[in-house]
Order: structure tokens, then sequence, then C-alpha cells
């Protein structure tokens, strides 16, 4: 699958087992957007959360 | 009807997406709960909440606080968390971390706890120089300094005083080990370490996270680091768990218990597969 980037529109490639909840980043401009939705031929993307100061291991 | 086990999580990195697959491969029922998306009410009843979650609960939350509250609620609702509120607590903030070492006779490097900037100017001139700025909460090396001067020792506390950060005016300061440029990264799940690599600072950098491009090896898991890593993880409740080593002159020293341990690169080094281990565990712990 392929999707457009949202900011840059550079063309980013989803892998088959792509899962909810899963991080995609941009090749060219480096965001991430969180998958929401799977549908057969088409992923519904939303811009991931920015890093808080308590994330980590 | 509803599945005994489920997993909480709040971004899907390859750890979660290797458990969600061990899941399924071992024909383990599970529920998969994103906390960004839950609303919990306070007076929801034991049965409603366990309808919902199961009654084992996998808590992998990326943000600490976030996690560590959702493992509150459910454990208030009779569900048994992995891991529990308390080891997230305790892991989660390397203040109470070192405390916990200490007053359970772990070897963990000198760590001063001070409270402004002038006591922790004091603190920095007491362990000499280099020495270790680190922030209470937060991983992946963040904001982890070496203080090689008194110039520039001076120039980081005063930057973190005035940052308007939730710790920021609380420093806590480590004395820095004399060690070979690598640390060493356990995993344990439940009694078991099941997996340890060496993590190699490079070239640019001397901190030695893989997050920061460490370069990782093999690292043999002794009887002695094994000892050493269970009691450590005993020492915090126990449960799925990152612990972190160093090799100081006098045998090892743990600094650090990573409470939603990334295991990706200490899966390239083991026989057995580390998500496999995971639901084994939980699904034997959630039919106790």
């Amino acid at each position: 699958m392929e999707q457009k980037c949202q900011d840059c529109d550079a063309t980013m490639q989803i892998l088959d087992d792509v899962v909810i909840g899963e991080i995609i980043s941009c090749p060219d401009c480096g965001n991430e957007f969180e998958v929401k939705k799977i549908d057969s031929n088409a992923v519904t993307l939303s811009p991931a959360e920015s890093v808080g100061e308590d994330w980590g291991e | 009807m509803t599945n005994r086990i489920s997993i909480i999580y709040d971004r899907v990195r390859w750890e979660e997406k290797e458990i969600f697959n061990a899941f399924e491969e071992r024909n383990i029922p599970f529920s998969k709960h994103d906390a960004k998306a839950l609303v919990l009410r306070s007076n929801d009843s034991d049965e409603s909440i366990q309808s919902s979650f199961g009654t084992s609960i996998i808590q992998r939350c990326i943000s600490h606080y976030r996690g560590m509250l959702i493992a509150h609620y459910l454990e208030s609702k009779n569900c048994l968390v992995v891991n529990s509120s308390n080891t997230s607590r305790i892991c989660g903030n390397k203040f109470l971390s070192t405390l916990k070492f200490e007053e359970s006779g772990i070897k963990t490097p000198l760590t001063l706890f001070s409270f402004s900037d002038k006591s922790a100017e004091d603190s920095v001139e007491e362990l000499g120089y280099p020495s270790v700025l680190k922030p209470i909460v937060g991983s992946w090396g963040r904001g982890v300094v070496k203080l090689n001067d008194k110039d520039s020792a001076k120039a980081l506390i005063e930057m973190r005083y005035n940052d308007d950060g939730l710790f920021s005016k609380i420093f806590y300061v480590q004395q820095h080990i004399s060690r070979p440029p690598r640390d060493i990264r356990t995993v344990v799940v439940g009694n078991e370490v099941v997996g340890a690599e060496y993590r190699y600072s490079s070239n640019d950098d001397w901190r030695t996270n893989f997050s920061l491009g460490a370069k990782i090896e093999n690292c043999p898991i002794t009887k002695e680091l094994e000892e050493i890593v269970l009691k450590a993880s005993d020492s915090v409740g126990g449960g799925i768990l990152g612990v972190d080593l160093m090799e100081g002159e006098d045998g090892f020293l743990v600094h650090e218990i990573n409470n939603n341990v990334e295991f990706k690169g200490v899966s390239k080094f083991t026989k057995d597969n580390i998500a496999y281990k995971i639901v084994d565990y939980i699904d034997h712990i959630s039919k106790r």
C-alpha cells in the first residue's frame, strides 16, 4: 500500500502486515503518523503524538 | 466470551507487534486496548471492568504516567497487571529506583539528590569530574549528560533549573563509573533472564542506548550476572523488565530497570522468542 504524507506529500510505503496503532514515518520529512484504521486497500492515518517528557522504556 | 488477557499500549512498536503475533501463534485469545482511546469510569464495578479487559493485563504504555495510572485503576478493579503499578512507579523514576537498589543491597553507582541549582553544584563538586546528571523521569538517554568540568556543570544545571519542566528542579547526579565502553542490557520475564546484550557506545556519543545508535553484541548470561539481575528484578516487584548494568572495577552495578522494555536488540541473540516467553508468562500467571 502507498499513502501520501499529509505534510509534505511524499509517498509512504505501508507494509501489508501493518496493524492499527503502528507508527508510519515519512521518509522525506520525518513526520510520524499513527495508523487509525485499515480497510482492504487503504489506511487512515492521523498525526502521531509527540514525544512526552515521561516517555521511554 | 470475554478474553481473560489483554494488552494495553499507546504506541505499537516492534515489540508490541511481536507480542500480538505471539498470542495469535500460541492460540491464546486476547484483546488489545489503545490507552489513548480509553475512558475509565471511577465507579465501574470490578465485573464490568473485567468483562472489558479480562483479569490479566500486560501494560505496555510508552508514557510512564499514563501506564502507571492505568495499572492503578485496573488493580483497583481487582485485575492483575504486569507490570504492576508499584513496579512502574519505582522503575519509571530513577530517584525511587536508586533508593530501592540501596535498600535491597544491590550495587549501584553513588548518587546525590538535590533540589536547587546551588545544591546541585555542590553535589557535582563532591562527586568530582566527570559525573553524570540525569533526569529522574524519561528514557532512551534523553537529557543524560556527562559533566566534564565546573563551567559546563554550572551551565547545564542553570539551564535545567530555569526550565519549567515538572522535574527540572530535582537533580540526580551520579558518580561516573570507569567501565569498558559498553553496558549490559538484560531482559527478564518472571523468574528467568531470557536475554542479554552488550551495548557499545557509538563513536560520537558516550551513552550506550540502542535508540542512540549503540552497537550490540551477545552477552553470555553467567551465573553471577543471572543472580544479580534476578535480585534486582525482585527488588522492584518483578515482571517483564529490562535490567541495565555496568561492569565496574569491583563487579556489576545495576543502574536502571526498564518497566516497558524494548527487546528488539536482545532478540538477535536469544534462541527463544522473547514475545513467546512474555505471552506464556502472562498465560501461566493468569491461570493461578
